[in-house]
């Protein structure tokens, strides 16, 4: 058995060539070890330096794919990260948040992973890299269902990158468990908008997870709001079935698929909701 | 280390823990740092109750911040510093008060919990002086607690200023009766000294791993089992029913003791022990189940009761005609009669789920041999039932074995039942060698017994004056496959289903049906809490229907003093239901008015409030049974006192309740004492603890020995018995006339234990064995509830929170109210997380990840009233209250919803999509 741990990306890198079990903050590692098997060969990232804080640059911003949540709730970011950081709170407990990476919580891409409709609404894209190359991914596009990644036995997420966001833009983030803390979500909404000076929704991101095997954007019902009235939304959001495409939401332990159906609406209504109530705020 | 460093098994490393250096040798990749903490550097306050992020307990602060040790690999903390319990409480200023304040707010009952919560707590204080509530629970939310229901904790954090640091003075002087003592073996739980379990065996003791079914139903036979263990040099040995020296059975009830040790043949649910290996800790550590030569064969299986019933259906257990364990029968009047005099009548069923007890601590032990005598220390509820078990499993007399029980770290009724002792004990006997086991969380969840889930079906009925005429009340309780308590439930059931109130026709039937599920069990309230919340939400409806405040109508129905009960039961005294019912009044208008208030301003919101109402009553003790405590004391000629003291203390506190009844009957002023706790060895039989009794049973035991003891110094002192003494130094006088006559202790002979005066006394209540209609007296005492919740539903969302709860006790007299409180608070909160959430679905909830608890974050305000009516058997009037507590709680939550909505939910938990289904299918029945 192996346990290798570099403190560079190219050492990092480097050891991938050799396929390996990734780590970071074990978070969800431990957990599936329960009954299973060490991995013989294990790399270690939570240490890489490149992978570790969030540099703002002029394409956007990057955050490190071994970041923690807690670091995500600390850093200055601007109010369209408000949805990412509610969800990075509401992510287990403070325990699992300072661990807990982005990264981690990306590749192991659970139908229920707080982090994927924040980005998802954030127009996020995933850093990959091998040895030997650097690739750029849509979040949509990487994961590709439960427990399932766009990921090379020799790639790392070495980085989640958000692109700029307009000023304007205000994001809220709602999740449904059956208690406060510790809780995998019976469903949860992301949503990132912008209202024009006129009061009407200039772009409005709506991500929903927890209904479908990988967390997915509704592009029916955004393009429905956008250029109303952002006021009007506050009284009355007509969501219809149609609107929410795409979701197939399942029975399980935390609730019905009826459930899911009818409570998604109410929780794209509420989330919705707050994200104007920031925006008509700021401005 | 350099840039990259490859890490072969076993790598040398060193960081600061509790501000030293400390350096650990052949590390394992991937090892947990809980392990490393725990194994090599016997730091045992960081616990392990689930090795999954999901309790907390393990939480240690790693430079400057808290996480889960049990998530950690030790490889991470090279260079590190790490903070645990003992450290913060040793080493800090800051520490040892908020030990203090938690010692003094009651905020650890059964303990195991603490270190976790003075990590955060402690993490949390070090950046914000003045926390608010809020940021309390966000900082304490990742740490489960089972026992507190959090209040008290809550307060520990926010005490800790006003708060002295904690000291281990001795104590001087029993507390008196009334007092709101801390709890006497607090200091080890919030320092983190306790040893519970899995803390008492040495590093490197053998361990024992159980082998168990993966199937609700299999049939299975072994491979070659020499041939592992010759093949496997870490392995020293198997253990199947074939090493049984005794009988591989145990149980709780002659004619019930069913479930084996390890099966024979057939396993009879998931989870069901068939084997067990005993091996080095490395390998036992990374052993895979699958590599065990045993070959399965699934089986067909019942899980349901319906289908357990159906003709053709196997037979769980055999000779089980049909599934049916055993039933249970009250009867009284003429319910048709009743029923049909009624003016009105209303009828419902109503399910309940499989509900788990989710102590923090799984199931753990440590064994050994000390010369001939086997010892066995566990977690355990009851030390005399275990050793008896044991010796009919082990065929051994009772002087070659001794139990003698670690701390628990909550048990709820669970732990009655044998867990890793009997593996424990044949480990041991087998290899010569200790032993230890420790279940996984999973393991505990599957093989450990449950709460009943049952269906219920009920009938009652009023007159036109709202005065209840006849209750039809059947039951049936999936006990699983072995009987356990099930009988204890399928009895205790048919007494209470009357609630406290007088019913004078009634028809009362119960049975317990087999099906391939864990074993249901003990489960604080035995059967009750589901009994309860069928009939009270049904008293609801009934009063709606008449057009009556549900208040007003169970008081006006309330039992009372010279009231027979179902059974035929009149107590000339003691009954307080009714004062506990009037003690809700005042709040119940107060809160009515405000949810109207609430409503108004919410108009057309999808946010409603409710108030809602239960009683509860709760019969101390065995049922019809005897259940004796011995208590035994003695003076020593130094002039201390030993109080020998076997009543189990599960965290609700009869270490110092005990104690405080002993003293007052004892009546000597500052004397100093010493407790000598359970140990099959050296206390006397105390019972068990459960059926609410040690505070009345083993109470009532220890006030006889104190007065006995105080007789026999009244007597050499030649003074009035109830005169109070006084001891200084080795003199004892008696306190008012303290130099008419005095007795120097030095002077006195002692004898085997080195007492100059000794004394042991039983207490056994008096019960009169029901007849075949159900009629007698159960129990020699009853204690009695009333709750009142207020609840916010969210009407689309089907979200119901519990805003606020006031919960009336009638404890007789309160011995300790602070642990009344204490109690209250976690029986609640057990009750609300029963009435909303809890639901353990076999292979599917069976961790705390999926299985959910309330959490910090999800608990009501809660307000006791702590109602006293004397009971004339109770020791200085005292009634038991542990299992009061919760029953009550999840109807109160329900009528709450149903005062809120208008909608009856039938179902328990009422979970998120069933109050939404349920919202909806009214309107559409609308
Ligand atoms: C008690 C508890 C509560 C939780 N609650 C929540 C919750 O509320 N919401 C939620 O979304 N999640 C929750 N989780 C899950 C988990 O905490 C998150 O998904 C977390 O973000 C995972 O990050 P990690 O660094 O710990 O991942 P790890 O466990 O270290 O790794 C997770 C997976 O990702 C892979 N991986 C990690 N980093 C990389 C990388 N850089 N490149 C390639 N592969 C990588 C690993 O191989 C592994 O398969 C909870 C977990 C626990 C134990
Ligand atoms: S043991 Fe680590 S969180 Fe439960
Ligand atoms: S005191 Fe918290 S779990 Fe027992």
């Amino acid at each position: 058995m192996v346990h290798i741990f570099p403190e560079n990306l190219s050492s990092a890198l480097a050891s991938m060539e050799i396929p390996a079990k990734v780590i970071a903050g074990c978070t969800d590692f431990y957990p599936s070890l329960e009954n299973g098997h060490v991995p013989d060969r294990i790399v270690d990232v939570s240490k890489v330096d490149e992978m570790v804080g969030i540099t703002k640059t002029t394409p956007g911003w990057r955050i490190g794919g071994s970041t923690t949540w807690t670091k995500i709730i600390d850093y200055p970011f601007p109010p369209a990260f408000d949805g990412l950081k509610a969800a990075a709170r509401e992510v287990g407990s403070i325990q699992i948040q300072n661990t807990g990476t982005i990264a981690g919580n990306i590749c192991n891409a659970s139908p229920a992973a707080d982090g994927i409709p924040p980005l998802l609404t954030l127009d996020a894209m995933v850093e990959v890299q091998s040895a030997d190359s650097t690739r750029l991914v849509n979040v949509e596009d990487f994961v590709l269902g439960p427990r399932k990644v766009d990921l090379g036995t020799n790639e790392l997420v070495t980085a989640i990158w958000v692109p700029e966001t307009r000023n304007n833009t205000t994001s809220s983030f709602l999740k449904l468990g059956s208690r406060k803390y510790l809780v995998i979500s019976i469903a949860m909404v992301a949503v990132t908008l912008s209202i024009s000076p006129q009061g009407l929704i200039e772009f409005l991101n709506i991500a929903v997870g927890s209904c479908s095997p990988v967390a997915r954007r509704m592009p029916v019902l955004e393009k429905k709001l956008t250029g109303l009235r952002a006021e009007d939304l506050l009284d009355d959001i007509r969501i219809e079935v149609g609107d929410l495409t795409g979701l197939t939401p399942i029975t399980d332990i935390r609730g019905t698929s009826e459930y899911r159906q009818s409570a998604v609406r109410e929780l794209c209504q509420s989330t919705i909701r707050d994200a104007i109530v920031k925006s008509l705020e700021i401005t | 280390m350099s840039n990259q460093n490859e890490y072969y098994s076993g790598v040398d490393l060193g960081f600061t823990l509790n501000n030293s250096e400390v350096f650990v040798t052949n590390v394992q990749p991937a090892e947990r740092l809980s392990e490393s903490l725990r194994e090599r550097l016997l730091v045992r306050d960081v616990k392990v109750g689930c090795n999954a992020g999901d309790c907390g307990a393990c939480s240690v602060i790693i430079d400057g911040e808290i996480v889960c040790a049990c998530l950690t690999p030790t490889l991470q903390v090279e260079g590190k510093s790490i903070l645990t319990a003992q450290g913060i409480v040793n080493d800090t200023q800051l520490g040892r008060r908020l030990a203090g304040s938690f010692q003094k707010h009651g905020a650890s009952q059964c303990g195991i919990c603490t270190p976790g919560m003075v990590v955060s707590a402690y993490r949390l204080l070090k950046t914000e002086k003045d926390p608010t509530v809020e940021m309390v629970s966000d900082y304490l939310g990742g740490v489960l607690c089972r026992c507190t229901g959090y209040q008290k904790i809550i307060d520990g954090v926010l005490g800790v200023n006003g708060s002295d640091p904690e000291t281990r003075n001795q104590i001087s002087g029993f507390p008196t009766i009334g007092e709101s003592a801390r709890h006497l073996d607090g200091n080890d739980k919030v320092t983190g000294l306790m040893k519970y379990g899995d803390d008492v065996a040495p590093p490197y003791t053998l361990m024992v791993k159980v082998i168990r079914s993966p199937y609700n139903r299999a049939a299975f036979h072994f491979g070659d089992l020499d041939g592992f263990v010759e093949d496997n040099p870490e392995v020293e040995a198997i253990l199947t029913h074939g090493d049984i020296p005794g009988i591989n059975n145990f149980g709780i009830f002659p004619g019930f003791i069913d479930q084996p040790v390890f099966a024979v043949e057939e396993a009879r649910f998931k989870g069901e022990a068939v084997a067990a290996i005993v091996g080095f800790p490395e390998f036992i550590n990374s052993f895979l189940e699958e590599e065990f030569p045993i070959t399965w064969t699934e089986l067909p299986s019942v899980l349901e009761m319906e289908d357990a019933e159906k003709e053709g259906i196997h037979q769980v257990l055999p000779g089980r005609d049909r599934n049916v364990l055993c039933g249970g029968f009250v009867k009284r009047g003429d319910f048709q009669k009743g029923l049909q005099n009624s003016e009105c009548v209303s009828e419902g069923e109503f399910t309940t789920s499989f509900v788990e007890h989710a102590y923090i601590e799984p199931e753990a032990g440590y064994s050994f041999m000390d010369g001939d005598q086997l010892v066995i220390q566990a977690c355990t509820q009851s030390t005399f039932m275990d050793k008896e078990s044991l010796q009919e499993i082990l065929n051994l007399d009772h002087s070659q074995i001794r139990v003698v029980p670690t701390a628990v770290g909550g048990a709820f009724g669970s732990k009655l039942d044998l867990s890793v002792q009997p593996y424990l004990a044949l480990a041991t006997m087998k290899t010569g060698q200790p032993a230890r086991l420790a279940y996984t969380r999973r393991e505990s969840f599957l093989s450990t017994t449950k709460r009943h889930p049952a269906k219920l079906s009920i009938k009652v009925g009023v007159n036109d004056e709202g005065l209840i005429q006849g209750i039809h009340f059947q039951g049936k309780f999936n006990t699983g496959a072995f009987s356990s308590w099930g009988p204890a439930v399928i009895s205790r059931v048919p007494i209470h289903a009357t609630g406290p109130y007088f019913v004078p026709n009634y028809l009362a039937e119960t049975k317990a049906i087999l099906t391939n599920s864990s074993p249901s069990g003990a489960f604080r309230g035995f059967g009750v809490p589901q009994a309860t919340a069928a009939l009270e939400t049904l008293l609801d409806d009934l009063a709606q229907k008449i057009g009556m405040d549900p208040l007003e109508f169970r008081i006006k129905n309330a039992l009372d003093d010279g009231l027979p009960n179902g059974c035929g039961q009149i107590f000339e005294s003691g009954v307080g239901i009714k004062p506990c019912l009037e003690a809700l009044r005042p709040y119940w208008t107060e809160e009515k008015k405000r949810v109207r208030e609430f409503n108004a301003a919410h108009k057309n919101h999808h946010l409603v409030r409710g108030v809602g109402v239960a009683s509860g009553w709760y019969g101390c003790g065995n049922t019809a049974l005897s259940n004796p405590s011995t208590i035994k004391a003695g003076i020593k000629s130094d002039g201390t006192v030993f109080l020998h003291q076997g009543a189990i203390d599960i965290g609700q506190g009869s270490n110092t309740v005990i104690p405080q009844i002993f003293g007052e009957a004892l009546g000597m002023e500052k004397v100093p004492f010493e407790l000598i706790y359970a140990d099959t060895d050296l206390t006397p039989d105390a019972g068990k603890t459960s059926g609410s009794r040690q505070t009345f049973v083993s109470g009532n035991a220890a006030r006889l020995c104190g007065m006995a003891l105080k007789q026999q110094i009244t007597r050499q002192l030649n003074v009035s018995e109830d005169s109070s003494l006084k001891i200084e130094g080795t003199i004892v006088s008696a306190a008012e006339e303290p130099n008419e006559s005095t007795l120097d202790l030095a002077t006195l002979p002692s004898d085997g234990d080195g007492f100059v005066f000794k004394a042991m006394e039983t207490y056994d209540p008096p019960t009169i064995t029901l007849d075949e209609n159900g009629q007698g007296e159960p129990y020699a005492q009853y204690g009695y509830t009333a709750q009142l919740a207020v609840v916010e539903v969210d009407q689309k969302l089907g979200k119901v929170r519990v805003v606020r709860v006031v919960a009336a006790h009638d404890v007789g007299k309160a011995i300790n109210p602070m642990l009344i409180e204490g109690q209250v608070h976690g029986g609640v909160v057990q009750g609300l997380g029963m009435a909303l959430m809890e639901e353990f679905i076999p292979g599917k909830t069976d961790n705390l990840h999926d299985y959910l608890i309330p959490t910090i974050g999800d608990i009501p305000e809660i307000n006791t009233i702590i109602v006293e009516v004397p009971d004339p058997s109770g020791p200085f009037g005292a009634k038991g209250l542990g299992e009061h507590v919760l029953i009550p709680t999840p109807p109160a939550i329900l009528n709450g919803i149903f005062d809120a909505t208008g909608v009856q939910i039938r179902k328990l938990p009422a979970s998120p999509d069933r109050v939404l289904k349920a919202l909806v299918d009214s309107e559409n029945d609308l």
